[in-house]
């Protein structure tokens, strides 16, 4: 296979749709930082050791750096500029900062993207579920600890409201 | 002093442009006709160039430069990271821009392209072709000291610096000791693993300057850029990002050579961000030591000489080596009141990555061992981990090992202390294939550089005619909360909220220089500096609302933005009045101040005595791990952090750093280990390099203890690296305690700890 064989791919992005040529080795985090300039994806690895690219692709949270550009064609990428308006990302990005969990900031975007995926899937964990959840998000600055005082007060709250 | 914004955990201004993915990181940015940079990297630890061609790589269409050594107008240089005082050979090395005629280290950058793409740059790259003659190199710092070895660099031997401490008489001491314990400890090779690469954009403005938008600790590289490329120091300027973290991995530098020559060249704008792999490759990592330690106490725990041999692997380039094992000189046998002391240390030039500052910058390798070895005196003479201590440690008015009287508050007992009764009673293991340990440490790291540097930094406040605040300066932020608290100290003084105040930072032209960011001196330096310059404009407001209230100037106070007569009259003033009235009259709402640390002469020869730092902070970790006898793996199951910090300028900033500096150390302590053989990297990516994950590392309880005692504003020591040290011994010594076994070299992965477990007895 010719993997610098160039293609024509459509990607909808955060609503709107993307139409770029990718060489078929590209991946998704390449064709949005490149093609799209949607640079609140960040680039820590490109191997998927590091969890900054996190997206949601196809409703599933992701690592974009592991998804070719070409398996997005007419498919669906939602990043956390295209979460603003969420009210679960709301919350968690007013937590985030609220707690402190903000340092660097390098690996806030994936790591407000995976907290957000988990978070509708299990709205009531422990806190050692949220360890484990963002666990393949790397942060060199906090110690973990205060993102996850951030995701574990929007939980606490979310359950006070509910009762 | 009574505060109402200096010590609130407020969020930081910087925290919602984050979260909403608004900042602009080095490689988030591009221009338009922008070119894409690559670096050609030496295969080989030790070799000489025989030949470099580029001639295909040229060729190649969407090329627009390929540049070697020859290429760059000043190619070798004293290196200067980023201080403007001249402080001699001694301290200082040699900034080779690109490899000359012999290669010192895999990695080592010998060419750069720039091309139209980023694939087209990696291709033009691959066709240059580079003959090597390999030489033997040297990889072992011990075999590096002997006489013959293997030369690294262009001079006859490997040393690059030695310095040494004598304080009384250790041979005499240790005949008279009744206790001697007498070890040997080593520390790895560890990297920053910040998540941003190296990274930045250059580019030629309208008048011909130099400018390079890129994420740096040290903006005054600009200079040393200005000189690699024969050009004055005002036609290179640096803008500073927002670091994508640091910690010293990008206080030399980077990729501003690179990209100044290759705009230079092409006239282009150009991008260079490195790849992990290439990260992990290009920078300098924190130093692995050797370490020989001879500690003698009194039967009933009195320590009376310490004996400290330190070994330092420099790598290729001598970097920051000396000023890094002169910290590991002072902090040699740590915060301990001991009689005699003999310290040696040298740091070597190998064929190894070159080494330079890391967070805890030299004062963290030594503290593994002494820590370590002061437990073990405690075990001997079964006294537990927190009277050993605290019947050693420094008080105030004791001497350091280099004769210098501690007069300030040192809270060391106090912090050992609370941190060891937090962890509570050790609690029972239902398995018996689990075993419980408690472990100690304490420690000292200075905060502000050197004094010998001269250390200065600026900063500039302005009132606007509507009361809102401006400051400029050229403070770079990693992500520490440094111009938060630049913003908080603004607030206080003048009595705005923070939401009035605008912070400009880092850039060489337009903010007043502020120095580095590292060395924990931000707070400190430009902390001092921003205070004095707010004090002067707040001086002047009430001088002219004294006037305006016909009353005396000390009975004023500004609070809500406004001025108020606290004597009981009730008068007050909105502050936008006040500097109406200035305006109006021609006084000026603004001020540029500058601080100046202590100053003090460039140390001349090996032995280091009296004053080297400003200050010291003062803290200790206490950990309880749980340890499986059956797989030697650690499992942390308790952290309790106690740091003297002088006052909390915003307290969940202080948090953030000892527990972001405390997991730092985890991975010190039990994971992270770069591997090197023979001059080879073999740990390509966060795959082979483990940081701690969330899952991994339990909460750190923090407590803080606000002495006042600082140098600092309000009292504030600093805190950064501080923060990192005292956590690998603690965990250490807890092993020890579970399983009986002393872990001398780190990290005390499972397997480590399964066979020192095994060899114990």
């Amino acid at each position: 296979m010719n993997y610098q064989k160039e293609i024509v791919i459509k990607v909808q992005v955060n609503g709107k749709k993307l139409e770029s040529i990718v060489s078929a080795e590209a991946s998704l985090l390449e064709f949005l930082r490149q093609q799209g300039g949607i640079v609140d994806v960040k680039c820590g690895c490109s191997k998927g050791d590091c969890g900054t690219c996190t997206v949601v692709f196809e409703g599933q949270t992701v690592k974009s750096c592991l998804v070719l550009a070409a398996q997005a064609n007419n498919k669906e990428v939602w990043t956390l500029k295209g979460l603003e308006e969420d009210p679960l990302m709301k919350k968690l990005q007013e937590s985030f900062v609220r707690h402190g969990a903000v340092q660097c900031g390098f690996c806030i975007p994936g790591m407000l993207v995976t907290a957000r995926g988990f978070l509708l899937n299990n709205p009531s964990p422990s806190r050692a579920a949220i360890r484990e959840a963002i666990s393949g998000n790397l942060c060199r600055c906090t110690g973990y600890q205060k993102i996850v005082d951030a995701v574990w007060a929007v939980v606490t709250e979310a359950t006070a409201e509910r009762a | 002093m009574e505060t109402t914004i200096v010590g609130k955990g407020l969020p930081k201004f910087d925290a919602w442009p984050k979260v909403k993915g608004n900042i602009v990181y080095a490689d988030d940015y591009s221009l338009p006709g922008m070119l894409y940079a690559k670096v050609l990297r030496s295969k080989y630890p030790a070799a000489n160039i025989l030949d470099i061609d580029t001639s295909k790589a040229r060729e190649l269409p969407g090329v627009h430069a390929v540049l070697t050594a020859a290429d760059v107008p000043n190619n070798n240089l004293r290196a200067k990271f980023g201080q403007s005082t001249d402080v001699g050979a001694q301290f200082e090395g040699l900034y080779r821009v690109l490899a000359e005629k012999k290669v010192r280290f895999m990695g080592e950058a010998i060419a750069l392209v720039a091309a139209e793409s980023e694939k087209l740059a990696e291709k033009a790259i691959d066709l240059i072709e580079v003959k090597y003659e390999q030489l033997p190199g040297v990889f072992d710092p011990m075999e590096a000291l002997k006489p013959g070895a293997y030369c690294v660099g262009e001079s006859n031997n490997n040393v690059v610096s030695r310095f040494k401490i004598r304080k009384g008489d250790v041979d005499a001491a240790f005949q008279k000791a009744d206790v001697i314990v007498e070890k040997t400890y080593r520390v790895p090779y560890s990297d920053h693993a910040y998540l941003e690469p190296e990274s930045g954009v250059a580019w030629i403005d309208e008048n011909e300057v130099i400018t390079l938008r890129v994420s740096t600790q040290v903006i005054e590289h600009f200079r040393t850029v200005a000189e690699v490329l024969g050009l004055a120091h005002n036609r290179v300027r640096v803008i500073g990002t927002w670091v994508g973290g640091g910690f010293g991995g990008k206080e030399d530098i980077t990729v501003e050579s690179f990209l100044a020559l290759l705009t230079m060249k092409t006239r282009r704008p150009v991008k260079l961000t490195y790849t992990r792999e290439e990260s992990l490759l290009a920078h300098g990592k924190r130093h692995p030591f050797f370490i020989k330690h001879k500690l003698g106490a009194t039967k009933d725990g009195k320590l009376v000489a310490a004996e400290a041999e330190l070994t330092a692997d420099a790598g290729a380039y001598i970097y920051l080596s000396p000023w890094v094992l002169l910290y590991s000189t002072v902090n040699a046998v740590g915060p301990y009141n001991i009689p005699n002391v003999k310290v040696d240390t040298v740091a070597v030039l190998t064929n190894n990555p070159f080494s330079s500052a890391f967070r805890g910058f030299g004062a963290i390798q030594p503290n593994f061992a002494y820590e370590s070895q002061i437990d073990e005196l405690g075990r001997i003479l079964g006294l537990d981990p927190l009277t050993i201590r605290q019947k050693n440690c420094l008080q105030q008015g004791d001497a350091l090992a280099t004769g210098v009287i501690y007069d300030r508050h040192v809270a060391l007992s106090d912090a050992a202390e609370k941190a060891w009764q937090a962890l509570g009673p050790k609690r029972s293991s239902n398995n018996k294939h689990i075993k419980i340990g408690h472990g100690l440490a304490i420690g000292m790291m200075s905060y502000g550089r050197l004094t010998f540097l001269h250390d200065t930094s600026r900063s500039y406040v302005k009132l606007e005619l509507d009361g809102s605040v401006l400051i400029r300066c050229g403070i770079p932020d990693l992500g520490a909360g440094q111009a938060q608290a630049l913003c908080q100290i603004v607030g206080e003084e003048l009595g705005v909220p923070q939401e009035k105040i605008m912070i400009y930072i880092a850039d060489t032209a337009l903010t007043p220089l502020a120095g580095t960011s590292t060395a924990t001196r931000q707070l400190y330096m430009s902390g001092n500096a921003t205070l004095k310059a707010v004090r002067e404009v707040k001086d002047r407001l009430l001088v002219k609302a004294a006037v305006m209230l016909n009353t005396d100037q000390s009975n004023l106070k500004l609070v809500n933005e406004k001025i108020v007569d606290i004597s009981g009259s009730g008068k007050q003033l909105p502050l936008q009045s006040v500097v109406g009235q200035c305006s109006t009259d021609g006084d000026e709402m603004y001020s540029e101040a500058q601080f100046n640390a202590p100053f003090t002469d460039v140390p001349i020869s090996e032995l280091i005595t009296g004053h080297t730092f400003a200050d010291f902070t003062f803290g200790a970790y206490a950990v309880a791990v749980a340890v499986d006898e059956e797989t030697g793996a650690v499992t942390l199951e308790k952290v309790v952090a106690c740091y003297d910090i002088g006052k909390a300028i915003n307290v969940l900033n202080v948090e953030g750093q000892l527990e972001g500096g405390g997991v730092t150390s985890i991975g010190y302590a039990l994971t992270e280990n770069l591997i090197v053989e023979q001059g080879y990297l073999k740990s390509h990516s966060f795959a082979e390099y483990l940081l701690p994950t969330a899952a991994d590392v339990p909460d750190i309880e923090t407590i803080l203890i606000e002495s006042g005692s600082g140098i600092g504003p309000y009292g504030a020591k600093g805190v950064g690296e501080p923060s990192g040290n005292s956590m690998a011994p603690a965990i250490t010594n807890a092993i020890r305690d579970a399983v009986g076994a002393r872990v001398t070299s780190l990290p005390a992965t499972a397997e480590r700890v399964l066979f020192t477990m095994l060899s114990r007895n």
